[in-house]
């Protein structure tokens, strides 16, 4: 069994009178990208700040101790040893414009303790990983956007965390850029050549797409952490309840679909609509469907079940309350 | 609505071209949007898109080519162009010690828009009526996101340019923002978009893919996934246990295997598996059979429907 490298019981924080976070129990374990997602104010940075401990958490309501245990050290406790097993990348993090690349990180890991002795050669394997090697003495202010993004994970992975904390990383980073950083970050977590064993990873997200590239997934909703399974398994509870609709007018095949008392949620994009059904209905709004819209002088051009998708997962849990 | 398809041409670039100096920002790009329709443009940065919202807006002279907007020539109309436009920008630029009402009130002022009733309108239709007294520094990106819209229309624009309109926001923010964009355009607004997001461009009606300045396809979301990727795309399955001792995980060494394989286009990390794209004559059995020649043995693989990603990272990817 994969080790627990990150353990948190009965979290709270309340920022004057404000639930942030409230009773936050999680595990991630060695070899996991767990991804946090949730829409903007669900707690999902307050959750990190918490684990990096940057903030202090609150009294429990229910007066249960709180505790977060980072590769078994204890941060209420022993935040130094616990903090040295911590890499963490904020939304805006701060490289030195003006010092090269292998400056930078010679700085952040001076500022990690790591010897002399060490810190060449580390950079330079570090740099290597996140192929930034053929720039080390280029300009921090010089690099793109999605190498400013690479050298930050480097400087987060200078000191060879086991857990490595990711602050909605790719928001603003071209699609070409996300799937790179995305590469290393899955790299990170399934090798093996760590001296203690392998990373643990968790990300927050807005992005769907984003949490779809994870092993394991949390939604929180208001502070809470209301679901929690891996993408396949959060997509199978769906399974058989997602239709794709295509025709003409889509505005009116969106209209007769959002009438159907089986439809519980009708999507347009951009060349077709996704109809979240009752379970075990899909075959009865179908026919409806098909004969309204004919009756009112549409089109159905392709009317089937699809694989449900993260987005119809996250959809469904924002709407239950 | 006019009938006659000229009329009903929003947006005709013809082989719309920039160089700055050596450098060829955009590259002889054609094609056209009908009133209506909501057209994606996506790539990654650098690739152009900006350079020809600039010039189809009038900002920026073509350097070869030619575009007409709205029935405008972008080089000698350009005032008129941008009269009958609205711009959302990305970093858009709302006044944060302003309110919502103020801030509305001073665009529409640019506009030489005076009338209150036109304020109310815009603040009802994008719900913002509640928050009209509220400071923006006090809004939520999704809220900013809105307002900023509505900064963008209340002069009544017939074209809509939007540049990454929901970056940041979660798919409910996201839903909530198109529902909006829908209303305009069954008003009979056009919109073109630029983005890095795929949750983004699957809300367009038609979606062009940029590289290097030049536009690689434009087709429906659908039509994209069935034919613009050459090959199939497969999700590739392998046992996750690592054996002790051994520094490299099956997954990597499966990904390794893949990169190899002379059948495999591209192939990339999804968390606990790996997609591969291939030719379209590669079968399941072929795959399997070059995986096990790899020393992969015991894979499991499965075709899919490819997603937008994976038709864009083909097209877009410079490997």
């Amino acid at each position: 069994m994969a080790e627990d490298l990150i353990e948190v019981r009965h979290l709270n924080k309340t920022f004057s009178e404000q639930v942030a976070v409230e009773d936050l129990n999680l595990v991630v374990k060695a070899g996991e990208i767990y991804g946090l997602v949730g829409p903007d104010g669900a707690g999902k940075t307050t959750s990190i700040r918490l684990l990096c401990g940057a903030l202090k958490p609150s009294q429990s309501p229910g007066g249960e101790a709180p505790k977060i245990r980072i590769a078994g050290f204890d941060m209420l406790k022993d935040i130094e040893k616990a903090r040295a097993q911590i890499g963490y990348l904020p939304q805006r993090f701060s490289l030195y414009e003006e010092m090269t690349v292998i400056e930078n990180l010679r700085f952040f890991a001076e500022v990690r303790g790591l010897p002399t002795s060490k810190w060449q050669p580390r950079c330079m394997e570090i740099l290597s990983f996140v192929s930034l090697d053929a720039f080390v003495d280029r300009r921090a202010g010089q690099l793109s956007g999605g190498m400013k993004q690479k050298l930050g994970l480097a400087a987060a992975l200078v000191h060879q965390p086991r857990v490595l904390l990711l602050d909605e990383p790719t928001t603003g980073v071209d699609p070409v850029t996300r799937q790179d950083f995305w590469q290393l970050i899955i790299r990170l977590a399934a090798q093996n050549d760590h001296p203690e064993g392998r990373t643990a990873v968790l990300v927050s997200t807005p992005y769907m797409d984003e949490a779809s590239r994870c092993t394991r997934v949390g939604f929180m909703r208001k502070g809470r952490l209301t679901v929690e399974g891996s993408p396949n398994q959060l997509r199978a509870q769906l399974a058989g309840r997602i239709l794709e609709l295509m025709g003409s007018p889509l505005p009116l095949l969106r209209r007769i679909a959002v009438k159907d008392a089986d439809v519980q949620n009708a999507q347009l994009f951009g060349d077709s609509l996704h109809l979240r059904v009752k379970e075990g209905c899909s075959v009865q709004v179908i026919q409806r469907v098909t004969e309204d819209v004919a009756e009112q002088g549409g089109v159905v051009t392709r009317f089937r079940l699809v694989e449900p998708q993260l987005e119809d997962v996250f959809m469904g849990l924002i709407e239950r309350d | 609505m006019s009938s006659d398809p000229a009329e009903n041409t929003v947006i005709l670039a013809e082989n719309l071209t920039r160089r700055f100096g050596d450098f060829v920002a955009v590259d002889h790009v054609s094609f056209s949007v009908q009133r209506g329709e909501v057209v994606g443009y996506l790539g990654p940065n650098g690739s152009g898109k900006t350079t020809t919202i600039r010039m189809l807006l009038g900002l920026l002279l073509p350097s070869e080519g030619s575009a007409r907007v709205l029935g405008y020539d972008v080089v000698s109309q350009s005032e008129e162009v941008r009269a009958c436009s609205g711009y959302m920008s990305q970093k858009f630029a709302l006044y944060h010690d302003l309110t919502v009402g103020e801030n509305l009130a001073f665009y529409a002022g640019v506009y030489g828009i005076r009338q209150r009733e036109r304020l109310a309108e815009v603040l009802e239709l994008m719900g913002l009526r509640e928050l009209e007294r509220q400071r923006v520094s006090e809004l939520s990106t999704g809220w900013r996101q809105r307002l900023a819209l509505a900064t963008a229309i209340v002069h009544r624009p017939q074209l809509l340019f939007l540049d990454e309109p929901t970056s940041g926001v979660d798919p409910a923010a996201r839903r909530a923002f198109w529902d909006l964009i829908y209303e305009l355009v069954e008003q009979g607004v056009t919109a073109l978009v630029t983005t890095h997001y795929m949750d983004e461009a699957e809300y367009c009606g038609r979606v062009g893919i940029m590289r290097d300045g030049r536009l690689l396809a434009m087709d429906t979301p659908t039509a994209l996934k069935e034919k613009a990727l050459p090959g199939l795309a497969w999700d590739v399955f392998v046992e996750i246990q690592a054996a002790p001792g051994e520094s490299q995980s099956p997954l990597l060494q499966a990904l390794n295997a893949l990169l190899e394989c002379p059948c495999v286009l591209r192939a990339g990390l999804v968390s606990d598996h790996l997609r591969a794209i291939t030719p379209p004559e590669v079968t399941a059995d072929t795959l399997l059979a070059s995986l096990a020649e790899a020393g992969i043995a015991g894979a499991r693989v499965e075709q899919i429907e490819p997603t937008l990603e994976d038709v864009f990272l083909a097209l877009a990817s410079h490997d």
